[in-house]
């Protein structure tokens, strides 16, 4: 770029200038057809959202009578996403620690030759449809649960969660959330065994070398550096156990209730659950309000990932590990 | 204070001295070469040898050991193991196996703990109880996965046979019949997805890293595939009907909708693992194609994609494995039929998993002491639904090993 300045022209030696890249026509087609598919995938992100709302419109505006509670659509989803958060919270609460425990034995216990084995194992685990773990539920668990709900409701009884009376089957929010947890395991330890792996080694070998325990070292070092991983790896668990659908709807017996019980065989059902058993035999409004149940499913599933993300995200920045 | 007189101490430091202390010897003490004279007093070289084996006779040192006291280092796995055989021992007597894992491990913990405070002190006890506790944790993590193995291949095995991979459930009331009709579908649908995603998603990744060098695109889009992997899989179900219910009217359940809701779980499957399956083709071979005067494309398409040509069969792999056991998205887009339908554009299709799901829900009735036969179907099913599950993804590794792009010199 030269600047004219009204003085008589010393043209310097001019810097060998840039030449301009031919674009060849390859070159623009390979490129063009590489954004449109980023593109896309951001347009069926937004489709997404867009036909679910399109399609649940008839449900938000319809006449209160033709819908499946013939109350209004609030009192129809608001114990499904009850249900969906109670079982999802049951899971979190007992997959996260035995994850992080599972992490730590991976990372830091297991003899190095058999932690590769156990990590593939895990891996393994993770990719188990959830049929099979809906029918391993209902099939085993379920029965194995009844004398533990029993024993919960005689000893534990005076708790809201245990009030009983204890289902006969098995089919409780307690085992619901137990498989879910089995489900979200893999999930929150594959998060969890990465960035434990991602410690510094010269944090922990200066913690061991100034004579802390192995304990000492993990509290000091591994822990406070893996912990926004750890709590994003448990939110990406959560989203999972929000939208799993087979595994409750086989599992669980419902009732149209808002219960804490978890030992009970009144239990509210799942969103995500009560769409797999009751769009099969819709029709009309109700599979538009099964829709909007959907898409509330959507938006709480969506807010919880996109701050598991974020804090993902964030942390990539200033750790430099990626 | 009263107390007893203590007797002396046997060695009082001031009659033993536990560090070399220098004496002064008659110089004929310490000899030169020949042992009776010194070469001359004062002498810097034999004077040494005076100071440092002139010691006095070695004392009675009481041991200060030089560790610290540990616990054998059979008790890390012999404890557990005896509370273990202990419990075995004691099964017999009625106890509930349920009951005996449970107190073994807590038993064993606290012993551990209790006795390696009384040896090594708080901190190494400490460290031993976490790793108990880490370790039991595993231990019953993999409970599970046993559990689950060992049922299906169990219950599964009931009805793995010729029929079931021959004949469709077309006119089937009782005992008999098959997933034919359900193993072509799942077979159509998942083909379907991967024809829809697979460009797609290679298409976004090679933008990702080969265009997008971290441009606010590229940004968004990583932000939103990761987000997208988060969509739960009856929403990606409902999404799809609620686009073909715009094309083909209210009600629809063809293969193609079943298919566009698997893309929708694929696509972001398969661009993550190709997005890491590009960044270790090594940048040496792009610069190297680059200043031969490739032009971006051909350097793409002749060097990078074929490097990485093993990574991104397996992304694939591990992308299919991931939608072949769909069933909820399946389910309400695709409905459950008892024939063979081979055309994907009309019609409801059965698949394996929403087979295992109906034969499960409805699984007729019990007769001549056999279970309803609906349940043997569906663990088959679900059996022949892990195995593929679990080929497709240790195949997926194995690509992903054998071929991975020698990094490095």
């Amino acid at each position: 770029m030269s600047v004219d300045v009204g003085l008589p022209p010393a043209p310097p030696p001019a810097p060998p200038k840039a030449q301009k890249a031919v674009v060849r026509p390859g070159d623009r087609i390979f490129f063009g057809a590489s954004v449109g598919a980023g593109i896309t995938i951001l347009i069926v992100l937004a489709g997404v959202a867009l036909f679910l709302f399109i399609e649940a419109w008839p449900a938000i505006t319809a006449d209160s009578s033709e819908l499946p509670n013939q109350e209004s659509l609030v009192k129809y989803i608001a114990p499904l996403a009850f249900g969906t958060v109670l079982g999802a919270t049951i899971a979190v609460i007992i997959a996260a620690p035995m994850a992080i425990a599972i992490a730590l034995y991976i990372t830091h216990y297991a003899p190095p030759r058999l932690a590769g084995v156990l990590g593939l194992a895990i891996d393994l685990l993770a990719a188990v449809p959830s049929i099979v773990y809906g029918l391993w539920g209902i099939f085993v668990l379920a029965p194995h649960s009844v004398a533990l709900s029993r024993w919960l409701e005689g000893n534990l009884g005076f708790l809201p969660f245990f009030d009983g009376p204890p289902s006969a089957t098995g089919r409780t929010m307690l085992v619901v959330g137990i498989v879910l947890a089995v489900m979200i395991l893999p999930v929150i330890t594959a998060v969890s065994r990465e960035v434990f792996k991602q410690t510094p080694q010269l944090h922990q070998e200066a913690a061991l070398a100034l004579g802390a325990t192995r304990w000492e070292m993990i509290r000091m070092t591994v822990l406070p550096f893996g912990r926004s991983g750890v709590i994003s790896g448990a939110m990406l668990g959560l989203g999972r156990a929000l939208g799993e659908t087979m595994a409750v709807a086989i599992v669980l017996s419902t009732a149209d209730v808002v219960s804490f019980d978890l030992i009970s065989s009144q239990n509210s059902g799942t969103i995500a659950a009560n769409i797999a058993l009751d769009f099969p035999e819709s029709s009309g409004v109700k599979v538009n309000a099964l829709i909007a149940s959907g898409l509330v499913l959507f938006a709480i599933t969506l807010a919880v990932n996109m701050v598991a993300r974020a804090i993902i995200n964030r942390r990539r920045e200033f750790s430099g590990a990626n | 204070m009263t107390s007893p007189p203590n007797p002396p101490p046997p060695n009082p430091p001031s009659a033993q001295p536990r560090y070399p202390v220098r004496v002064d010897l008659p110089a004929h003490a310490n000899g030169g070469p020949n042992g009776d004279t010194p070469d001359y007093p004062g002498d810097p070289i034999s004077e040494p040898y005076a100071t440092l084996t002139a010691v006095a006779p070695a004392p009675e040192l009481p041991s200060v050991p030089m560790t610290a006291e540990r616990l054998p280092r059979w008790a890390g796995w012999a404890v557990p193991l005896g509370f273990t055989l202990g419990g075995l021992l004691a099964l017999p007597s009625g106890i509930s196996p349920g009951l005996v894992l449970p107190v073994v491990m807590i038993v064993s913990a606290a012993f551990i703990y209790l006795w390696s405070r009384s040896v090594e002190g708080a901190r190494y006890a400490l460290d031993r109880l976490v790793t108990a506790i880490v370790t039991s944790a595993f231990l019953i993590a993999m409970i599970p996965l046993v559990s689950v193995t060992w049922t299906v291949v169990d219950r599964g095995t009931g009805r793995f046979d010729w029929d079931f991979f021959s004949e469709s459930m077309r006119g089937i009331v009782g005992a008999g019949g098959g997933g034919y009709h359900a193993i072509t579908g799942t077979l159509i649908v998942t083909a379907l997805a991967c024809v829809i995603s697979i460009p797609i998603g290679l298409l976004c990744a090679i933008y990702l890293v080969e265009y997008g060098k971290d441009n606010r695109l590229s940004r968004w889009l990583t932000f939103f595939v990761d987000v997208m992997a988060g969509i739960p899989s009856i929403v990606a179900g409902l999404f799809a009907y609620a686009l073909f219910v715009h094309i083909s009217g209210p009600g629809v359940r063809m293969g193609i909708v079943g298919a566009v809701a698997l893309s929708v779980l694929m696509i972001p499957v398969l661009v993550r693992a190709t997005v890491e399956m590009l960044k270790i083709v090594p940048n040496e071979l792009r610069e190297a194609s680059l200043a031969l005067g490739v032009p971006t494309w051909r350097t793409i398409a002749k060097i990078v994609i074929p490097t990485s040509l093993g990574g991104i069969a397996a992304s694939v792999t591990l992308a299919v494995a991931r939608i072949i056991g769909e069933t909820a998205p399946l389910l309400i887009t695709l409905g459950i039929t008892t024939g063979t339908n081979f055309n994907p554009f009309s019609e409801r299709m059965a698949t394996l998993p929403v087979f295992a799901y109906t034969q499960n829900q409805t699984p007729g009735i019990a007769r001549n002491g056999m279970g309803p036969p609906g349940f043997d179907r569906a663990w088959t099913a679900a059996l022949i639904l892990i195995m593929i599950v679990m080929a497709l993804n240790l195949l997926g590794r194995l690509i992903a090993r054998l071929f991975a792009p020698k990094t490095g010199r």
